[in-house]
């Protein structure tokens, strides 16, 4: 009944409302100064000091800057371009084989019924949960004369991400109204071409968010890359980025280690500002149905 | 077996066609006519690269990883034998096994938990789009894009003994050398990696809550406290859904902040079934490294289930 009295409108708002208002822009630049700009900051700061200052990591600003000859440094003796090419030598095949293999089997999952489509759907979407069986992957690449080499990595990826990208695909097409594919079949198109001409075009959106989101794991994973491609020629840059910053040579390297952490993490940021609006959407589209 | 798969697929046939749901083109007065439809319009074959892949690369290494636990194949001879429960007997024995199990699920639980509190408060806080909060999301967003292994560099140069916080506050803690929190640490760093990722769900989930739905609760006088807990908490459940499984089966297989941080240590406190089969594959004891695989995935599996079901159900019951 005290209830009536206390409604705040947006006139009579009370003192907590009116505070909110003043409080919640201050605290959001503070959590971002603390909790994002610190780190920020210890990464840049630390990646343009000579080797004495960076030793042990401080936030001060370096007293002699020097990021031309780190960055330089980080892109020579961690093999910086050889990894960076390396990279994308397993992610774009990967990348590429997810999304046209995943669409075509998205398709059949998203228009054909069935208590087998749907065990197949199923399967195929396990991999969302569960963990691969990376050490006996190791074993079969062995035996198939795939372990240490990028084929070898690209399939490992591309089984993955599989799911990912069916998941999401399935969920989209179901969405895509059938008349589209049947005004097309009228036509006489055959299924390649339908799947070619109609499905694939309409699943950009979608299409582009599983790029990225494969990238972005892809990108950033060493647990996987370190089981199938080792440290060899073959080598990534996360992978490089571990032997740069584990080599004795290199302890305690900071300088080094964080040009290295910049430079490596320029890409997807870049990806991420070009494609935000799309990256948001589809995160959060595959995930609040 | 050829015979239980004939009758699978003629049970499976008149399913495809009498399953399927009403369409506007089943209206549009077609008939029924040819049985094989579904198969001509979207042939299986479009589905089979897929599959096999999956298949070849996913699921044959998971069923595999029923068998090499129970032998003796390792980097020290060429030929694989049986040995039965032998590699389990011994990461039991040693006590190995249930650390490892032990660790990684308080990881996993910590970790999820602080991925979820961090993401659900700053969607709370930057949850009208405008063009302040826009900016802060994209900046929160900023540790997802930055691989793991960085990240826990990142963490390691900040939080050392020698490092930036101690020297920054004056103090002298081993963040990283505790037996006991460093795992809570460790925690605190992944969720921060990942909050981001949590933020976006529940910014998507906030904006899925009708209008209307809080005007009511506003008209009958819910302050912002009871509106969180009342109404906009439990409309969240798709996005808590979501995450939580997400999060929690996600952490489950984490490597690379552990890794970069603490390296599992200190004395092993923070080793991680990942870790440790890294650890143990490195030495060339690979049926050992394949048993804990199993092991995890065992977990997982165990826990997936009921967390799927679980979950989903108390969505239906909104």
């Amino acid at each position: 009944m005290t209830a009536v009295l206390d409604t705040p409108g947006p006139r009579n708002a009370p003192l907590g409302p009116r505070i909110w208002r003043w409080a919640r822009p201050t605290i959001v630049v503070a959590l971002a100064l603390v909790v994002i700009g610190i780190p920020l900051w210890l990464v840049l700061a630390t990646s343009a000091k000579p080797r004495g200052e960076a030793i042990n990591p401080n936030l001060d600003p370096p007293d002699h800057w020097q990021p031309g000859s780190n960055y330089a440094d980080a892109l020579d003796q961690g093999e910086m371009m050889r990894g960076f090419a390396n990279s994308l030598l397993v992610i774009v095949p990967s990348v590429v084989l997810v999304l046209i293999l995943g669409a075509a089997a998205a398709w059949v999952f998203a228009r054909r019924r069935g208590k087998l489509v749907a065990t197949a759907y199923a399967v195929c979407i396990s991999g969302l949960l569960l963990p691969p069986a990376i050490i006996t992957i190791v074993l079969q690449l062995r035996q198939l004369d795939l372990a240490g080499t990028r084929p070898g990595m690209i399939a490992v990826y591309t089984a993955m991400y599989l799911s990912t990208s069916i998941f999401f695909m399935t969920g989209f097409i179901r969405a895509i109204p059938y008349e589209l594919e049947e005004a097309a079949r009228m036509d006489g198109a055959k299924p390649l071409r339908i799947f070619l001409r109609i499905v694939l075009p309409l699943l950009r959106p979608v299409i582009a968010t599983a790029t990225i989101m494969v990238m972005l794991y892809a990108w950033s994973d060493i647990f996987y890359s370190f089981f199938v491609l080792g440290g060899g020629d073959a080598a990534t840059l996360p992978i490089n980025l571990y032997q740069v910053a584990s080599a004795e040579l290199y302890q305690e390297n900071w300088h080094l280690i964080f040009a290295y952490v910049v430079v490596m993490s320029l890409p997807m940021i870049a990806i991420f500002l070009v494609a935000q609006r799309r990256i948001v959407s589809g995160i959060t589209s595959g995930a609040v149905k | 077996m050829a015979q239980s798969a004939t009758t699978g697929a003629a049970a499976a046939q008149p399913v495809t066609t009498r399953g399927r749901p009403p369409s506007p083109r089943r209206a549009g007065g077609r008939p029924p006519g040819r049985m094989s439809r579904a198969a001509v319009h979207h042939p299986w074959w479009f589905a089979l690269p897929a599959v096999v892949i999956f298949g070849g690369f996913f699921l044959l290494p998971n069923l595999l990883n029923f068998y090499y636990p129970f032998t003796d194949w390792s980097n020290y001879h060429t030929d694989i034998n049986w040995v039965g429960t032998r590699n389990f007997r011994e990461i039991l024995d040693d006590g190995t096994l249930w650390r490892a199990l032990r660790v990684t699920l308080v990881y996993a639980l910590l970790a999820a938990f602080f991925q979820n509190l961090f993401g659900l408060l700053l969607a709370l806080l930057l949850e009208k789009d405008t063009r302040f909060n826009r900016f802060f999301r994209a900046l929160f967003f900023l540790p997802v894009l930055i691989s793991a292994l960085a990240v826990g560099y990142v963490f390691q140069a900040l939080l050392n003994t020698d490092g930036a916080i101690n020297e920054t506050l004056g103090t002298d803690v081993p963040w990283l050398g505790s037996t006991s929190w460093t795992i809570v640490l460790v925690a605190v760093v992944h969720g921060w990696k990942w909050m981001g990722l949590a933020m976006l769900i529940y910014l998507a989930g906030l904006k899925g809550i009708p209008g209307d739905m809080l005007e009511a609760a506003r008209a009958d006088g819910a302050g912002p406290w009871r509106m969180f807990w009342s109404v906009r908490f439990p409309m969240l459940a798709p996005a808590v859904t979501f995450n939580v499984t997400t999060s929690l089966l996600g952490s489950m297989n984490t490597f690379d902040i552990v890794q970069a941080t603490t390296g599992g240590g200190p004395a092993s406190s923070t080793e991680v079934m990942n870790i440790y089969m890294f650890r143990v594959f490195g030495q060339g004891q690979w049926a050992e490294a394949s048993a804990m695989s199993l092991v995890l995935f065992l977990v997982v599996v165990a826990m997936a289930f009921p967390l799927v079901i679980g979950l989903r159900r108390r969505e239906q019951m909104l």
